[in-house]
């Protein structure tokens, strides 16, 4: 076997958070300084080392290009910026044998008030580009950018999108052995995009680059990558062909539970059952795209409240995103007053109305407004919205973004 | 942070004191070309009268110190004109701090390059401190536009010793400015301190004033100031004076070595925190 062109061993950040103030000002460490000294024990503030990798092993072939995925915190920005000689790390190493070009923003170093044609340069050098290399492929870029009859502009006035065509092209033009990249590729439109995802396949399949990509699209990496790398926590959990692990990144990590019961006594509201339910009355954790969801909650007042009580549930995506919050008061406003007893309310949720394809956990809580939370239950249960051919996306192969995908009435009227 | 063998990267943790490698800065060097032209070309980006700074404000300093302390004080100039006293030192001295005061911001300026990319930091200082040479380079013009209306004659020594001094002020302000800059990425008060301590600075450099007028016994005092040599120098050679300071000069040039080396050593100690703390 050929000797790895990235050699990754027991690699190791550690960052220190202090919980003093965190960059301080001259003041504050003569300050420090002075009561360390006058106080004589060794109060070292709570600094606390935080691990944003832990002993990272990795191998990366020539030719390769290898995908990093995880949630946001798992360590891959400082992994790519410890690639690129940005930061060091605290332990282990890496051996690299070829020239290393990293992509961790588009537009680095990019100056306002200089124009296209300038900037061009510049952030050509700043990447590592040769001037004589940025002049032979300096009509290329620009006829990427498409921003020919603006190149003598200052790109203080160009607007977002040329900006970032311009920064993108200049940065698609790199011809190094090893190329980083990290999540650029979510800039501009969509046309853009497509265009920016062609020019990163050429680079990493025709001219047998070895490509190292960060991202959260991923179809994106999907298509471009041949092996992923899953991060979690500053840990490699999984690594190997790119469905397998995209796959297992998407599963759930907790399977959540359909209906949940609480025994607890401790509070004056008091959560006995939630559940979501289908539209049989059936606990059910999975529902297709375009099922109504039954929420079903119970619960017990045993003490008068004698201000508005509030029940309330929040539903969260897979990403920690919270979609909405609904409550009693939805409808009026002001909530109907609830007495001692028991209760069960019922909540019907349109998943393509509200929710699209995906994995979502709910919270629960009771409250009095202004006063206090009475009881709060979290991540006790969840259902998945599975895929189905009430999607549009699925009908016309057709990716709609976004948190939601309500289906809304369009009205196109032909104008004479 | 990082060894080079042939087209190997080695990356690794480093502690304490790290070398300077002067090889890779040469790899970089085109780089240093762009960070320096650029900031020539930003400098006077959207004034009206541009590059005419470069001569206003020295001319007009020159103007204001003649009448106020030439004049009104009667600070004596060493029998040559005020004006032309004070300018020779001016163009010096405002070449000196406004290129320590761009070294010493240069990092935390460029704080968004430095966090996205590598390069060698130090050519970031050492740009910030090559751009206010071509400043300087107008302001002599004026310079000589003084010797001709007063008639005064520069030494020959001049064309020898005038590039030395340029290159003496250069590693003064890049050495200093190279640690400044360093502390500045941690502590930001750099930036409040020190237009405040160059302006202190000043008035301990004899600009406006010859070094004459301060007791003997306390010129070595003065001459630990690494501007002092340089000026007392470059004031002697334009305006031909018959004795060069070389004491004071040799003084100066060894403070400036020690100030360079030790600025360079402890930038490139630090310059591995610089994305982590900037």
């Amino acid at each position: 076997m050929e000797q790895a062109i990235i050699s990754a061993q027991n690699l190791s950040k550690a960052y220190r958070i202090s919980h003093r103030a965190s960059y301080g000002t001259l003041r504050d460490s003569i300050s420090q300084l002075a009561k360390r000294l006058l106080t004589k024990t060794d109060q070292h503030d709570t600094v606390e080392e935080y691990w944003a990798l832990r002993d990272i092993n990795f191998d990366v072939q020539t030719g390769e290009c290898i995908g990093i995925i995880g949630k946001n915190g798992a360590g891959k920005s400082t992994l790519l910026k410890i690639l690129s000689q940005i930061t060091s790390p605290t332990s282990g190493q890496v051996t690299i044998n070829g020239r290393v070009a990293s992509l961790l923003e588009v537009g680095t170093g990019f100056h306002s008030e200089l124009t296209g044609r300038e900037n061009i340069f510049l952030n050509g050098a700043i990447l590592g580009m040769k001037q004589s290399e940025i002049r032979k492929k300096f009509d290329e870029i620009v006829a990427f950018a498409e921003v020919e009859k603006f190149l003598d502009t200052p790109v203080k006035r160009y607007s977002s999108g040329m900006y970032v065509r311009l920064a993108f092209a200049v940065a698609a033009h790199l011809e190094p052995e090893i190329l980083i990249v990290d999540e650029v590729l979510a800039v501009g439109d969509a046309e853009f995009q497509k265009k920016s995802l062609g020019k990163m396949r050429e680079v990493s399949e025709r001219s047998g680059r070895t490509v190292i990509f960060v991202s959260h699209n991923m179809a994106a990496i999907r298509k471009l990558c041949q092996r992923v790398l899953l991060l979690d926590k500053g840990r490699i959990i999984a690594s190997g062909k790119t469905d397998a692990i995209i796959t297992q990144y998407l599963r759930p990590q907790q399977e959540y539970q359909s209906e949940s019961l609480f025994n607890d006594d401790a509070h004056d509201v008091q959560f006995r059952r939630v559940a979501t339910l289908n539209i049989h009355n059936q606990p059910v954790r999975e529902f297709s795209f375009g099922d109504k969801i039954l929420l079903q909650i119970n619960f017990d007042v045993k003490k008068k409240i004698f201000s508005t009580l509030i029940i309330g549930f929040e539903i969260y995506n897979d990403e920690g995103l919270c979609i909405f919050t609904s409550t009693n008061a939805d409808q009026s406003g002001v909530p109907k007053k609830i007495g001692v007893g028991k209760f069960q309310a019922n909540i019907y949720i349109d998943t393509q109305q509200l929710l699209r394809p995906g994995n979502f956990t709910l919270n629960f809580h009771a409250i009095v407004p202004n006063i206090c939370i009475i009881e709060n239950i979290e991540g006790e249960i969840g259902f998945s919205v599975m895929d189905s051919n009430e999607n549009i996306t699925s009908k016309l192969g057709y990716i709609r973004r976004g948190v939601l995908e309500p289906v809304l009435p369009w009205n196109i009227q032909k104008l004479s | 942070m990082a060894e080079y063998q042939g087209n190997t990267i080695v990356i690794k943790p480093t502690k304490g004191w790290v070398s300077i490698n002067l090889r890779e800065l040469w790899r970089f060097r085109e780089l240093f070309y762009i960070f320096s032209w650029r900031d020539f070309k930003v400098r006077y980006k959207q004034t009206i009268i541009g590059v005419l700074w470069a001569i206003l404000q020295p001319f007009l300093m020159m103007v204001v110190f003649s009448i106020f302390f030439g004049r009104l004080a009667g600070i004596s100039s060493n029998g040559v004109p005020y004006p032309i006293f004070v300018y020779s030192g001016l163009i010096f001295w405002n070449y000196f701090s406004t290129a320590l005061m761009g070294a010493s911001n240069t990092l935390t300026d460029n704080e968004n390059i430095v966090k996205k990319i590598y390069f060698p930091r130090l050519l970031l200082p050492f740009s910030a401190t090559i751009t206010p040479l071509i400043d300087f380079f107008f302001a002599l013009l004026v310079l000589v536009g003084m010797m001709v209306y007063y008639h005064s004659a520069p030494s020959l020594l001049t064309v020898v010793l005038l590039p030395l001094l340029l290159l003496l002020s250069f590693l003064a302000a890049s050495g200093l400015g190279s640690l400044l800059s360093a502390i500045n990425v941690r502590f930001r008060d750099v930036r409040y301190a020190l237009p405040f301590l160059t302006q202190l600075l000043f008035f301990v450099t004899p600009v406006i004033y010859p070094i004459s007028i301060v007791p003997i016994q306390y010129h070595w005092v003065l001459s630990l100031n690494p501007m002092t040599g340089i000026i007392n120098t470059a004031r002697a050679v334009f305006l031909h004076q018959s004795t060069i300071p070389y004491t004071e000069l040799i003084y100066s040039t060894l403070v400036i070595i020690v100030l360079f080396i030790h600025g360079l050593f402890y930038f490139r100690r630090t310059e591995k925190i610089f994305a982590d703390v900037a």
